[in-house]
């Protein structure tokens, strides 16, 4: 079959590799229908996360129909058309009881303190994900959701981490009605958070980047109000001007480990890997954010530490609040969202690219060329 | 930019129905922005839909029981046929795991070594990343043995930059011709002056 094929920091191709294959009674073997770049898959594009081995696969976005069933498989049949969410899970351990099925215990022995994770290294657990044809796709029972008939394929596809992830940052703002929300990051994650501040009550959004089409973009979209850093001397006093000198109730980093804005930070952080990453979003949201106000991470850091302001979060009696998403809790009523017309999230997708051409499409979507936002990857014989 | 200051007010009645009533930076009243410009809330589509915190689904963050049905009381154990590296914080191997891209070569006997570490010490990390640039180096190698020459512009995306970005490509171009170049001028001004 043909898959995304990592060799090293910015260089993948599309080549031919073995098709999975049943491993475990309860794998599905999907054909995959829509796979796409996420923005934490440029951070294993760099080379940054620890465990990377050449020859991997990513791709934690997909959609496909089931082409094979282990023999304890229940819930799917072949044909059956499905959403993969981006959390690979049992369902049964310590922490999926409790539906932190970003943080399951039983299918990554690579690593305690992160859970499973479709194409992300073996840092999260070794799976092959869905940038190619077919992908493995274990604990069949409890991962797949099969996808409503009346959910397009591109909204269904991101479904599997995009609009969940924005929705889990939204929610651990802990919005209230009329609170003012800051996003950090105008990505299709901040994107999509900013659209769910709405849902929630919020009474004021603001999205802070840099990149101008990306913010022209997410004040249309979002219909928020936007900043762009690199026009304001100091972020943290530009978002109090903005806020009566208070700060906004709650900040959302939706950027992550490769952030812009801090030459300190991208120096120690992405260069010199002094810490995991460039953390120049959290200690923004930590010096914007009103005193007794929420901060919440979305923005994937690697694993060992950051350069972050704890002596002002602690004087300020901040909550700190932070997971990867449990997609499978979310999907209900992310789905409702969708139907009832509130949110549409396939307007996000600006770039739909055969799977042959991935190397273009990282290069497009990591350089931010051709204004590109999302980029969907198509495998060969699927109909677009 | 909207660089103006606002004034603060209260939450709005119904929130106080809700018993949230603490002062928040609000940014309208009722019906009535503050500042041209800036949206009022109501007009949008589905505001406030999950205002009530019943509604978000991930709301309480830790929900039991779960509202998933699951097969098992645990997964049965997938047989082991490769090597899979375990983290020394785990207490026995967890019973689901990947199979791809077991650990060879330098870069294996390497990951074997970072796993005597925990995820705590840091050296666990920076022994995989050295790791995962030797392993680099061993796909070269490996694409070489194979009889491939690995295209590493295209692996690069250079036809996406030459179409979208012209001026970095020709930029990285001249550059590269010109580091190539002094290399070049080096080397041979070395040998003339032996």
């Amino acid at each position: 079959m043909l898959a995304m094929n990592y060799r090293g920091p910015y260089r993948v191709r599309a080549q031919q590799k073995p098709q999975p294959k049943i491993e475990h009674p309860n794998d599905a073997i999907i054909r995959v229908t829509r796979a796409c770049i996420c923005g934490s898959d440029l951070h294993l594009y760099h080379g940054l996360v620890p465990d990377l081995r050449v020859g991997h696969t990513f791709g934690h976005e997909f959609t496909g129909i089931v082409e094979e069933v282990g023999p304890s498989v229940t819930k799917l049949k072949k044909g059956d058309h499905v959403l993969v969410p981006f959390n690979v899970f049992c369902g049964s351990c310590f922490f999926c009881q409790k539906e932190l099925y970003g943080n399951c215990h039983s299918v990554n022995p690579q690593a305690t303190a992160l859970g499973g994770a479709y194409g992300y290294s073996h840092t999260a657990g070794g799976y092959d994900g869905g940038q190619a044809q077919f992908v493995r796709v274990p604990l069949a029972d409890v991962g797949p959701y099969v996808i409503p008939s009346d959910i397009s394929l591109d909204d269904a596809v991101l479904l599997t981490d995009v609009f969940p992830t924005g929705y889990q940052a939204a929610e651990m703002a802990e919005i209230k009605e009329g609170d003012t929300v800051v996003v950090f990051g105008a990505g299709p994650v901040g994107i999509m958070a900013a659209k769910c501040a709405w849902l929630m009550g919020a009474g004021r959004v603001i999205v802070v980047d840099h990149v101008e089409y990306r913010l022209e973009f997410v004040q249309r979209f979002a219909q928020c109000e936007i900043v762009n850093f690199r026009e304001v001397d100091d972020v943290a006093t530009h978002l109090k001007r903005m806020t009566d000198g208070l700060g906004p109730d709650s900040c959302i980093d939706a950027v992550g480990a490769e952030a812009e804005g801090s030459a300190l930070h991208k120096i120690t952080g992405v260069k010199l890997l002094m810490q995991a990453g460039a953390a120049t979003a959290v200690q923004w949201a930590i010096n914007s954010v009103r005193k007794g106000g929420v901060i919440s991470i979305v923005g994937v850091y690697g694993p060992t530490f950051n350069f972050v302001p704890l002596g002002n979060a602690l004087n300020k009696g901040l909550t700190l609040r932070m997971n990867q998403a449990s997609v499978k809790r979310h999907l209900p009523r992310l789905i409702e969202h969708i139907q009832a017309g509130r949110v549409k999230p396939s307007e996000i997708i600006t770039h739909r690219v055969p799977l042959e051409e991935v190397a273009d499409a990282y290069h497009i979507f990591d350089n931010k060329l051709d204004n590109c936002i999302k980029t969907v990857l198509i495998p060969p014989a699927v109909v677009h | 930019m909207n660089t103006e200051r606002i004034r603060t007010a209260t939450v709005s009645e119904s929130a106080q129905r809700n018993d949230q009533t603490a002062p928040t930076t609000l940014a309208y009243r009722e019906g009535q922005p503050l500042y041209a410009g800036r949206t009022d809330p109501r007009t949008i589509n589905g505001w406030g839909a999950d205002l009530d915190r019943s509604r978000r689904p991930a709301y309480p963050k830790e929900h039991t029981p779960p509202r998933l049905e699951v097969p098992w009381n645990e997964p049965e154990p997938q047989l082991q046929n490769i090597e899979v590296l375990t983290s020394v914080e785990h207490v026995q191997r967890p019973p689901v795991f990947g199979t791809v891209q077991p650990p060879s070569g330098l870069s294996g006997v390497l990951r074997r070594a970072a796993f005597g570490w925990a995820e705590a010490d840091i050296r666990h990390w920076l022994v995989l990343i050295l790791a995962d640039r030797i392993n680099v180096v061993e796909g070269v190698i490996e694409d070489l043995a194979r009889g491939h020459v690995p295209n590493v512009f295209a692996e690069m995306g250079w036809k996406a930059k030459y179409k979208y970005n012209k001026r970095g490509f020709f930029t990285k171009i001249a550059v590269m011709s010109a580091v190539a170049g002094l290399g070049v001028y080096l080397l041979t001004r070395d040998r003339s002056e032996d």
